[in-house]
């Protein structure tokens, strides 16, 4: 992707289809896993480029809260396959009927995006590299046993089988450097160079002599993940340095920067879900109040509560307020209802035709450049327009004081279920930076759903807009009449 | 406790640098090899100047270069750190990414301070050439497992010139660790953990076999001998009350635990020698008896072994590529004595006391007129010169080494994406 031959169909900025790969051989990926030695060298279009980007950020970003989650391996590895079924779907060569190498190629050409993305800082590459490995060694456990062995039969990662008469002169050494109380009859082991092991090194886990460690065939994945990362690592730094040449390139760069702010923030960038954009049904003004007391996150229950109050809000916090409502599916005319009706007396009819009907308006793309503007992401909400003093926009997780964010979930959500007994948890997480986390975690409190379930299968809170809408879709699964239940999902 | 000396005046500093401090042989050993390489112009030099002025990021293409600033300066100490991806001294003109370490010496610090609790010959400063043997014997579980274990050649020891030793590691292959490959070494190495409020410092067993790793089996059987001589003869260290409760802390079984209580409260003068035997006898009775203990038991005495004597690392030291760590030769400012090589296999003869200051170097060089003009050897009228051919032998090999890797040219690696 570094040649001009290459970078020319980015320049040029379409959405249509650009170069042919060569279809003619059968299943041009061989393998399911891949060490991500060869970069793409087939053109991709801009629109490829940085959606396939964004689904392989959203599977990073969730292990990535994982961790702040405190998720059992167990509990990481479903969650992951869920997500990886859903944005990232890489089946095995067994599967047929599925277009693997399409699979292949978008688990391919994402991969080495987001090297882009996230090789510019040592944080960014840190994170990268284990996050990745976390996704490889979770596809890894998950492969089918003879393609696994197929896959690691084509690479060389420098190990060597210990012989009988080794194994026989080391017996005694071999098993008391092993983890386990018995010994495994028939274990083979393989001998390393230590610093291919490191992680069982730091643990004493293996019998070391002269520079080789020797590692039972039970913890021979452990040379393959760190062959892995190490290998990213290396790559990652050679990609930082061959960088700015690519920064030339004034289309891909914004891409860039997006998605490496996603990832920071610790949600996937702000992405037109159509997950939730397509079940935004019709809602009336009068709707808003009931809505928002069962269906919405902190920072639109704030908003709409401070609008209540006091028959206003500012700029930004309009902005925010009004563009969820209207994904939320408050149509233009119901939309100049709400807000007519919220200002009420406080302002004159004349005052609000001329000040708030254009902006209202504006906002739904029908004036000025038209553009149909998105809702904002928790990742704008986080990090753009930071609130001053008098706003009441934001996230309440992060722009709220921490005494006054936990008055106002006692108070907003207390009727829902939340209790001061939960406060430690969401309080470390906010603590920890983990906004999202503590807003999942409300989110599953609140909707009485086991915790590390998130928005269902444990996606984490990304969006207002993606909060409410699941709210909505779980109450109406409760709420179903007994017929209809069979059909849900 | 030794005096404290106070020869190290500047100008006394300045002719020690100017005469007596070998240059040469430190450019050789950094830059593993005569011709000037990036090994050594792209590596970090620090300076310490009187009152507490540190300065950062030096760097320098020759030896002469360098020999010249410490001249200019003219600094209590010097420190040596990584090898970065651009001259350090260009650090603030490159971009940050372009300012990464990338090689550096494995290196290890054992300071006598972690062994104050057990030692109780000396306190705080002091040191002798008795309570030096448990620096010695982390030394030589050190040295074995370097070289036995991780395979390393190229070790220099180096006194610090108070109370403790420094290890510099200089295989190429230790020289390219990452940081997680050095941590992973200390994770490996590190033993003796637990702070002051810890009674048992060593939990290193398999959780049900409580079998010894083999490296710890090992270093076990290496300073045993070392166990009766130091800490039960020399230094009686279960003799005074606080020593033994220590020991029957660490005593798992209830029942002999209070045996022996009983046992020691009714003599208190009861040498250490006598106790560890207790111990033992102990020991014979629960095997002898078949009980389930007598594993648990044994085991918890090996243990003992590992607390006292098993090495105790400043593990942070190691960790990062880029800390850094005192030249060797430089003068101890608070002692005068000067940092000089000690030779592993001898390490139980060095003698702290013994080693030569500042001002005894000057002195023996008995022609103070001479200060102006340019010496670079003089070290060999002194009693330095033994330590500095130790030293140049060392590189020696060091530099041989080198040479055969270098002609070994790895053909460079692909470049990646
Ligand atoms: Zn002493």
């Amino acid at each position: 992707m570094f040649s001009t031959r290459d970078r020319k169909p980015l320049d040029q900025r379409t959405d249509s289809h650009f170069g042919q790969v060569d279809d003619l051989a059968y299943l041009k990926y061989r393998h399911r896993l891949n060490f991500y030695d060869e970069p793409p060298l087939f053109d991709v279009t801009l629109e490829e480029f940085e959606t396939w980007a964004i689904d392989r950020l959203r599977i990073l970003a969730e292990i990535e809260s994982s961790a702040a989650r405190n998720r059992t391996l167990e509990e990481l590895k479903s969650v992951t396959t869920a997500q990886c079924n859903k944005y990232l779907p890489l089946n095995s060569n067994s599967a047929i009927g599925i277009d693997r190498d399409s699979e292949r190629k978008k688990d391919h050409v994402s991969h080495f995006v987001l090297r882009l993305a996230f090789c510019r800082s040592e944080e960014l590459r840190a994170r990268f590299v284990k996050a990745e490995t976390t996704l490889f060694r979770i596809r890894y456990e998950l492969d089918d046993t003879q393609e696994r062995e197929t896959f690691l039969s084509t690479r060389d990662f420098g190990w060597k089988a210990v012989d009988e008469e080794e194994r026989e002169k080391y017996s005694k050494e071999l098993r008391n450097a092993s983890s386990t109380t018995k010994e495994v009859p028939g274990e083979r082991y393989y001998k390393v160079h230590w610093t291919k092991v490191p992680d069982l090194i730091e643990k004493r886990r293996v019998f070391l002599k002269e520079g080789y460690a020797y590692v039972p065939s039970r913890e021979q994945s452990s040379i393959v993940f760190q062959a892995f990362q190490n290998h990213l690592n290396a790559a990652l730094q050679m990609t930082a340095r061959a960088l700015p040449r690519l920064e030339e390139d004034t289309r891909v760069l914004p891409i860039l920067n997006h998605l490496s702010q996603g990832f920071l923030s610790g949600v996937p960038s702000e992405y037109a879900d159509p997950n939730f954009e397509a079940n935004g049904e019709e809602i009336t003004a009068e709707m808003v109040d009931d809505l928002s007391r069962k269906h919405f996150p902190m920072c639109m229950r704030n908003l709409h509560d401070n609008l209540r109050k006091d028959h206003h809000l500012k700029h930004y916090g309009r902005l925010q307020y009004g563009l969820f409502l209207k994904v939320l599916g408050l149509s233009i005319n119901e939309a100049l209802v709400f807000w007519r009706q919220s200002f009420g007396a406080s302002i004159t009819e004349d005052k609000f035709n001329k000040e708030y009907r254009y902006n209202i308006r504006h906002s739904y793309g029908l004036e000025g450049k038209r553009a149909n503007y998105p809702a904002k992401s928790c990742q704008r909400i986080l990090t753009n327009d930071q609130p001053g003093p008098q706003d009441s926009h934001g996230c309440p997780y992060r722009h709220f004081s921490v005494d006054n964010l936990q008055a106002a979930l006692l108070s907003t959500y207390g009727s829902q279920g939340f209790t001061s007994a939960d406060m430690p948890e969401i309080l470390h997480a906010v603590n920890g930076g983990h906004y999202h986390v503590a807003c999942t975690r409300v989110f599953e409190i609140t909707h009485g759903i086991p915790k590390g379930q998130g928005m269902g299968d444990g996606e984490s809170v990304t969006h207002p807009n993606r909060y409410a809408a699941r709210s909505r879709e779980l109450w109406k699964e409760k709420h179903a009449p007994k017929d209809d239940q069979m059909i849900v999902d | 406790m030794q005096p404290e000396f106070e020869s190290t005046s500047p100008e006394l500093m300045l002719a020690f640098y100017r005469r007596l401090y070998p240059f040469k042989s430190l450019f050789q050993w950094l830059n593993q090899g005569q011709a000037p390489s990036k090994l050594f112009s792209n590596r970090e030099f620090a300076f310490t100047l009187p009152g507490d002025v540190y300065l950062r990021y030096h760097s320098f293409d020759t030896m002469d270069d360098l020999k010249k600033q410490i001249v200019k300066l003219n600094p209590s100490r010097f420190e040596i750190g990584a090898i970065y991806s651009a001259k350090p001294r260009d650090k603030k003109t490159v971009r940050p990414t372009a300012f990464v370490p990338q090689q550096r010496e494995l290196v290890f610090d054992i300071d006598m301070t972690d062994y104050d609790s057990v030692r109780t010959c000396c306190s705080g400063k002091g040191i002798c050439k008795r309570c030096w043997g448990f620096i010695s014997s982390a030394v030589i579980v050190l040295d074995t497992a370097l070289r036995d274990q991780f395979g390393f050649k190229h070790l220099l020891w180096v006194y610090s010139g108070r109370r403790g030793i420094h290890c510099w590691v200089s295989d190429q292959e230790a020289m390219t660790l990452t940081d997680e490959q050095r941590k992973a070494i200390m994770g490996w190495l590190e033993v003796v953990k637990g702070g002051k409020e810890m009674h048992k410092k060593v939990n290193v067993r398999m959780p049900a076999s409580r079998s010894l790793h083999p490296a710890l089996e090992g270093a076990v059987g290496r300073v045993s001998g070392v166990f009766s001589e130091l800490v039960l003869e020399d230094q009686e260290c279960f003799q005074h009350e606080d020593g033994w409760r220590t020991l029957l802390e660490l005593i798992p079984d209830k029942g002999v635990q209070s045996t022996l209580r009983e046992q020691w409260e009714e003599d208190p003068g009861r040498s250490s020698s006598k106790k560890w035997e207790d111990c033992r006898r102990q020991l014979k009775k629960v095997e002898q008896s078949g009980g389930k203990q007598a594993a648990l038991l044994r085991a918890a005495l090996e243990d003992v072994i590992l607390q006292y004597l098993y090495p105790r690392l400043d593990a942070e030291v190691s960790k990062h590529r880029n800390h850094l760590l005192k030249a060797p030769f430089c003068v101890h400012p608070g002692t005068g004595r000067i940092c000089i090589p000690v030779d592993p296999q001898h390490v139980k003869e060095f003698n702290p006391e013994t080693v030569p200051t500042l001002g005894q170097l000057l002195e023996e060089l008995n022609d103070p007129t001479l200060v102006e003009g340019e010496h670079h050897s003089d070290w060999q009228k002194t009693s330095l010169r033994p330590y500095v051919e130790m030293f140049d032998q060392y590189i020696n090999k060091l530099m041989s080494e080198a040479r055969a890797n270098n002609k070994v040219s790895r053909a460079g690696p692909k470049l990646e994406f």
